[in-house]
């Protein structure tokens, strides 16, 4: 958003970090939250990231103190508030629904939190102006929620989530509304914002491209558990395990087999000499769609790359890429993905064809097999 | 823009699909009839024949005779207050029960509240007459609530409970809740449970979320409400002549015992004429009123 020189970026709001320790709650018999322990820096931007029911939500609701949890302490900053009821917590939070209030202005929806902590009404009038003004939304204060549009309303809920100053950001799938192209300009503006207040943002969503694209740290939540708290370049590069690998990103997974002697073999390609972790597991070989390129088998150097060979079962252009399934002895399906300039005949291939796959060997990403380690 | 340059000559089917359109209009007015001539017959002849009655003198011509009366005579007067009074405390009666009802039946799970909505329902459907008889044997001198309440030491002596005003509101009250409860339910049930998160999030205790939020967002459903229960309780008959015992003379009773006394019909018109105006122009400036509401809280 615009580096409007406001009060926010005074300084007045210093960032608070949160701690999370052995959180859990229970909905019958099901876990929702499974002693969760989190630790959110002070001013990072972190997101929380799984399929719908992986207790995201219950998480961020338990955060803002919308659902009592059977166990576990929440702290912001030293301060104890898992008793703290939710007006009481004095934290940020842009709803999925944005739950603006229907029956006042746009400037009344932001100077709400404002009057509750009795802020005189000039002071009040200058920093609804100026969050305004920081969401783009100058000149309609005036403005009935309903005359609005899906983006503006986010916007609002945003100015009204922040004008109050307060040190924790929360936000529940906030952009799942807008269309895509929308959703991905406000991906970057909300990043901005969030450089521009320096507040510890805790951001959930569903959509892996939105973690990948805002996040300091990404955490990879699944049936109530923490399975991989990483940065996004990690957690794209470095799955913990085949659930991470499989839920961002694209990936093929192959099953690797081990020789006893720290070599790992898909059939009959050598994936890695010298594996040390444990042999009794099972592991795979997980691919990214887009680190494989056309190779000339006799071409390839095996010391740097893998080469895989098969038919092309499907292709299909999507624009920017192209998008094909090599079939490996009628066995297996590799992914593979590759940019669509005009003059490759990558843009050529037909169900049938014979085709080549490399994969260099710093591309190769080594995972335990099942969804828990 | 295209397509506006192309009008001048005719498309294809052009006409015919214009026939087909004007057909399906016809063929929809037509399903309306039976609903018009129904509101012709029952409404507007007899009103109309209200009219022509209230303004024809005892001797069969045209004159004021019915409503000068109404102006000379302080009795009159009287039961149109008595017909306002009641209606205004039964609507506030049905609001002060009626509010914590339905926002009860709003906080319930649907399931839960279905249940508890058909409990509010239920005597909605028994007939009118046998509730108001019931709440006779309930409320009179040796009636069950007099002996109970003396048994428990409440009063010694049985109290006047029935056969006067507060028999009235008492019965009144009970078979108007619904009409209040229901459109309140329906428009609190439309109010977001985000909405009280996002108050409670921005700094507002529970106590300022439902006067902030919740209570204006509710005021769609409660003016409605309270306008139907108005409007019926001011044309209200069995209730007040059973239970008021004479002495609750509204409008609508009024107008029984002048066709039963003096079979007037031109001064039983009139009172009947004049409570339908009052009647219409309260909605009116109701809506006035409500539209000033929207100003206020918004179009909800």
């Amino acid at each position: 958003m615009s580096s409007h020189p406001d009060s926010e970026s005074s300084g007045a709001s210093t960032a608070l970090p949160i701690h999370i320790q052995g959180l859990t709650k229970k909905y019958g018999q099901m876990f929702a939250l499974d002693s969760v322990d989190l630790e959110v820096k002070s001013g990072e931007f972190l997101t929380l990231l799984g399929p719908s029911g992986s207790g995201k939500t219950t998480l961020l609701m338990a955060i803002a103190g919308f659902n009592r949890p059977d166990a576990g302490s929440i702290r912001f900053g030293e301060t104890e508030v898992i008793l703290t009821p939710p007006h009481q917590r004095n934290v940020g939070m842009v709803f999925q629904s944005y739950a603006l209030f229907p029956h006042m202005s746009v400037a009344e929806n932001i100077a709400f939190p404002l009057k509750l902590r009795g802020i005189a009404a000039a002071e009040t009038a200058q920093r609804v102006e100026a969050a305004l003004t920081t969401v783009q939304l100058d000149g309609l204060g005036d403005r009935d929620i309903e005359q609005l549009s899906g983006g503006q309303r986010q916007r609002v809920a945003l100015a009204r989530a922040f004008v109050f100053r307060p040190r924790i950001l929360l936000m529940d799938e906030p952009l799942s509304a807008l269309d895509k192209k929308l959703r991905e300009q406000m991906q970057i503006e909300l990043k901005h914002l969030h450089e521009q207040l320096g507040v510890t943002t805790v951001y959930v969503t569903h959509d892996q491209r939105e973690a990948l694209t805002m996040s300091d740290r990404i955490v990879v939540i699944n049936h109530g558990k923490l399975t991989q708290i990483d940065t996004p370049h990690n957690i794209y590069n470095h799955p913990a395990n085949a659930f991470v690998a499989d839920f961002i990103g694209e990936s093929t997974m192959l099953p690797l087999e081990h020789d006893g002697s720290g070599k790992l073999f898909f059939q009959d390609h050598l994936v890695e000499t010298d594996f040390k972790t444990d042999a009794a597991r099972n592991w795979s070989l997980v691919i990214r769609p887009e680190r494989l390129f056309m190779a000339d088998k006799k071409a390839v150097d095996s010391e740097k790359a893998i080469v895989f060979s098969g038919v092309v079962r499907d292709f299909v252009f999507q624009g920017e890429t192209a998008f094909a399934l090599m079939s490996i002895n009628d066995k297996y399906d590799l992914a593979f993905r590759f940019g669509t300039d005009s003059s490759s005949s990558q843009n050529i291939l037909q169900a049938g064809d014979q085709v080549s796959l490399g994969l260099n060997r710093s591309d190769v990403i080594i995972i335990p097999q099942g969804d828990d380690s | 823009m295209s397509a506006s340059t192309a009008s001048k000559t005719e498309g294809i089917n052009e006409k015919l699909l214009r026939i087909q359109g004007i057909r399906e209009q016809r063929l929809l007015l037509s399903l309306a009839t039976p609903a018009v001539l129904a509101i012709v017959a029952i409404i507007v002849i007899p009103v109309g024949w209200l009219f022509y009655l209230s303004f024809t003198g005892s001797n069969g011509h045209l004159s004021l005779e019915n409503y000068q009366r109404m102006i000379e005579y302080k009795s009159y007067a009287r039961v149109f207050v008595t017909t306002f009074q009641v209606s205004i405390l039964t609507t506030l009666i049905c609001i002060l029960i009626g509010y914590p009802l339905a926002y009860f039946l709003a906080m319930l799970p649907q399931r839960l509240a279905g249940f508890f909505m058909l409990a509010v329902l239920l005597p909605f459907w028994t007939s009118l007459l046998v509730r108001t008889y019931a709440w006779l044997v309930l409320l009179q001198k040796n009636g069950i609530l007099n002996d109970f309440a003396m048994s428990v030491g409440l009063w010694d002596t049985p109290v006047k409970l029935v056969h006067n005003l507060t028999g009235t509101l008492i019965g009144m009250a009970h078979i108007m809740l619904p009409f209040l409860v229901l459109p309140l339910y329906g428009s609190m049930r439309k109010i977001q449970r985000d909405l009280m998160h996002a108050a409670a999030n921005l700094g507002a205790s529970p106590v300022q979320s439902f006067w902030k939020i919740y209570f204006p967002l509710s005021m769609s459903g409660m003016v409605a409400g309270s306008l139907i229960v108005f409007v019926l309780c001011l044309g209200f008959y069995v209730t007040p002549a059973v239970l008021g015992g004479g002495r609750v003379v509204m409008v609508a009773t009024q107008i029984t015992a002048i066709l039963e006394n003096q079979y007037n019909w031109g001064a039983a018109s009139a009172l009947g004429v004049v409570l339908l105006i009052a009647t219409l122009v309260i909605l009116y400036a109701a809506t006035k009123l409500m539209k000033l509401d929207a100003a206020l809280f918004g179009k909800h």
